[in-house]
């Protein structure tokens, strides 16, 4: 374990009865570093958050934040560490204000200096006009900003961050995106984020690690990440006619790595080479006498990276978590 | 310490910004004392006695002068004449009367001949209440025509003198002592009970763990806000209940000081009690399931209906270790009876060591984790 890492985590367990919640997971986030923990629903993000925050106790492994074992100094570790739950907590009756000092009051944050820090904040997430205003009465996104203001009361160095903007409208996504890359620069914060949203950990993160079913599964930087899987383009298309063959023809085009299979007469190619590719799937759909429904070109993704390590795609599993059923296409 | 306070103080700013608790927790207790208080314990006025008169002699005459004074003064009941004995039992059955006078022919001459004579009284007996007060006017109506009209030289009976060392006390005065003590119960039941188990389930609390706060600090915060919230409620109702049922005690000086021992205690007892039945319980529910279990399982084997010495031993075996039933004794003793420190001192023992008893029981089951 490095000792000027802000994070490491030691083969790390979480045991519920026979259910392995977290199967021995071992990284570590550098300081000012931020590190994205993505997975889907039911993944062990949050469980390996709680442990790291000493929300709750590990079966078996080692987490040491800013030189503290987790087990050995939780109250150590809590006064360095901001934590953003992934509900939001923030007292609905209270003010902004009065949520902001309460905190800053339970971390024993002179009266000064704490005054100064809630100013600093409340400008810092755009809150400063809505400091009177009961929390209630905030939107979501507004409230989200708050807990984020909340968890930086007493300066932390390290903030964790479980599902920041889950819940939230693109546009305050958006908002909160740039919101922590500011404090992160104006705190010098090593922050820890877990999220289910792709774009999110593509745009927020240094490094990413991946999780599935409580194991990590990859963890690199996003380049490296989309670097290390077969193909740096994705091509998708769609015909209006189904046809056995297809998978097999479209192996054969140029730079194709992989052929996917998405629904009916809908293709996903993984190429290294997209605009040759590209140009062989029109050639080979006219010659057939096939028209092509839809079709797009795209570099890889995290979606692709998420696919490659796991098997499947993350929205599958967002979809089964909420019970939720596709209804049958159209002519299906 | 300073984390302790901001426990209490975000407690606190929560319930003055929600009134509504504040009136809901006083709202059953006072509805109960007014109502209760007025229904219950008042004497029967206006009920409806049919007379069945045979006899129409003197003797007869006098029975109905006796009835008409009854009826003037004390006005226990009116009197209905009737003709048919069937017809006054069928409308005691039916409810139209409340009960029913027979006096039998030949009435008056068995009087004066000393023939043992006898009046019929027809009472709906389904209705204890009214039977027994029918059946207590006409015994002294009764006794009133058996005095004889000249006293003998030598008094052959013996008259009990009653030396009441209070007032009358009407049984809203009576009930005030438990509303008092269920006002601060509801208080802390969902000023602190449903309350603390809403913000488990709300996550609020995860807030709080991962700040460097102390179980004990947790515990202590969580307790004290509950303990002021049960003492604001119990001031409150005890002030207005004692103005609605007519008690000036409230303003002695001493009497102040009797009370608001005595309200510490039950609060400090009341929260504790509640923290121990809480502080495991995650599901919001729970406290909203065992509010009426609890409320009907303290506060009535606590004496605030009706004494205690009138229960069965399993009853007053709960009354001994029930909290309530030693705040209903110590209201009772200063609001009813001025009876001082001496009257209260066991109570407050009991009550304060309750309250540090069930925290000490409940602080190692407090889980600084989740």
């Amino acid at each position: 374990m490095n000792k000027t890492s802000a994070i490491a985590v030691e083969n790390i367990v979480k045991l519920y009865g026979d259910f392995e919640a977290v199967g021995g997971v071992t990284f570590e986030v550098a300081d000012g570093e931020i590190f994205g923990l993505l997975g889907p629903n039911g993944a062990g993000k949050s469980t390996l958050i709680r442990m790291m925050t000493t929300l709750i106790p590990a079966t078996a492994g080692k987490a040491v934040i800013a030189g503290h074992d987790v087990s050995r100094e939780p109250d150590a570790v809590r006064r360095l560490i901001g934590v953003i739950p992934q509900a939001l907590t923030s007292d609905m009756d209270l003010t902004v204000e009065e949520n902001l000092s309460i905190y800053a009051k339970l971390y024993e944050v002179p009266r000064a200096q704490r005054q100064r820090n809630i100013e600093e904040l409340l400008e810092a997430v755009d809150l400063l006009k809505w400091r009177g205003a009961q929390t209630k009465t905030l939107s979501g996104g507004m409230r989200r900003r708050l807990e984020i203001a909340r968890g930086l009361v007493h300066n932390p160095r390290i903030f964790f961050l479980d599902e920041p903007t889950t819940g939230l409208d693109p546009v305050s996504r958006v908002a909160v995106w740039e919101m922590l890359n500011n404090l992160k620069t104006i705190h010098n914060l090593t922050m820890l984020i877990t999220t289910h949203y792709m774009d999110e950990a593509d745009r927020l993160c240094d490094r990413i690690a991946i999780v599935d079913h409580g194991k990590l599964v990859a963890l690199d930087t996003p380049m490296a990440l989309k670097a290390s899987v077969p193909g740096t383009n994705v091509v998708e298309a769609q015909f209006t006619r189904e046809s056995e063959e297809w998978p097999s023809q479209l192996k054969k085009l140029a730079g194709v790595t992989k052929v996917e299979s998405q629904s009916a007469g809908m293709y996903r190619l993984l190429t290294s080479n997209g605009s040759l590719t590209t140009t062989q799937l029109v050639e080979l759909a006219v010659n057939r006498g096939e028209t092509i429904k839809s079709l797009s070109v795209q570099n890889t993704t995290l979606d692709d990276v998420f696919v490659h390590y796991t098997g499947r795609q993350l929205r599958d599993e967002q979809v089964k978590a909420l019970g939720f059923v596709m209804p049958p296409r159209p002519g299906a | 310490m300073k984390r302790m306070m901001a426990i209490v103080e975000r407690e606190m700013r929560k319930f003055f910004r929600s009134p509504a608790l504040m009136m809901v927790s006083m709202t059953l207790p006072l509805v109960q004392l007014i109502i209760l208080g007025n229904a219950f314990g008042g004497k029967i006025r206006g009920a409806r006695m049919g007379v069945v008169d045979y006899d129409h002699g003197s003797q007869a005459l006098k029975i109905h002068e006796a009835f008409n004074a009854i009826a003037v003064n004390i006005r226990t009941f009116t009197t209905i004449p009737y003709d048919n004995e069937e017809k006054a039992r069928d409308d005691v059955r039916t409810g139209r009367l409340d009960g029913a006078v027979i006096i039998p022919a030949q009435y008056s001459r068995r009087v004066l001949a000393g023939d043992s004579p006898t009046i019929g009284l027809v009472v709906d007996n389904t209705d204890q209440t009214m039977s027994s007060s029918l059946e207590a006017e006409m015994q002294s109506l009764v006794d009133a025509l058996n005095a004889p009209v000249i006293q003998p030289k030598v008094v052959q009976q013996i008259a009990l003198e009653i030396v009441e060392l209070y007032p009358y006390v009407e049984y809203m005065k009576y009930l005030l002592a438990g509303s008092v003590a269920l006002a601060m119960y509801v208080a802390v039941m969902i000023g602190g009970g449903m309350l603390y188990i809403d913000d488990k389930a709300r996550g609020v609390h995860e807030g709080y763990l991962v700040t460097p706060i102390t179980k004990w600090e947790m515990v202590m915060g969580l307790n004290l806000a509950g303990a002021i919230k049960a003492v604001l409620s119990g001031v409150t109702l005890t002030v207005i209940g004692s103005l609605l049922a007519g008690l000036g005690v409230i303003f002695h000086p001493m009497t102040v000081l009797q009370l608001s021992l005595l309200i510490i205690a039950t609060s400090i007892a009341f929260n504790g009690m509640m923290f121990l039945m809480m502080v495991r319980v995650e599901d919001p529910l729970v406290p909203r399931a065992m509010f009426g279990v609890l409320n009907t399982l303290l506060f009535f084997p606590s004496g605030a209906i009706s004494p205690i010495t009138g229960f069965p031993k399993w009853l007053r075996a709960i009354a001994v270790v029930d909290p309530f039933s030693y705040a209903v004794h110590g209201f009772k003793a200063i609001l009813l009876k001025d009876g001082g420190f001496a009257a209260i001192w066991t109570d407050l023992i009991f009550l304060f060591g309750f309250g540090m008893l069930t925290l000490f029981i409940a602080t190692p089951l407090f889980k600084r984790t989740l």
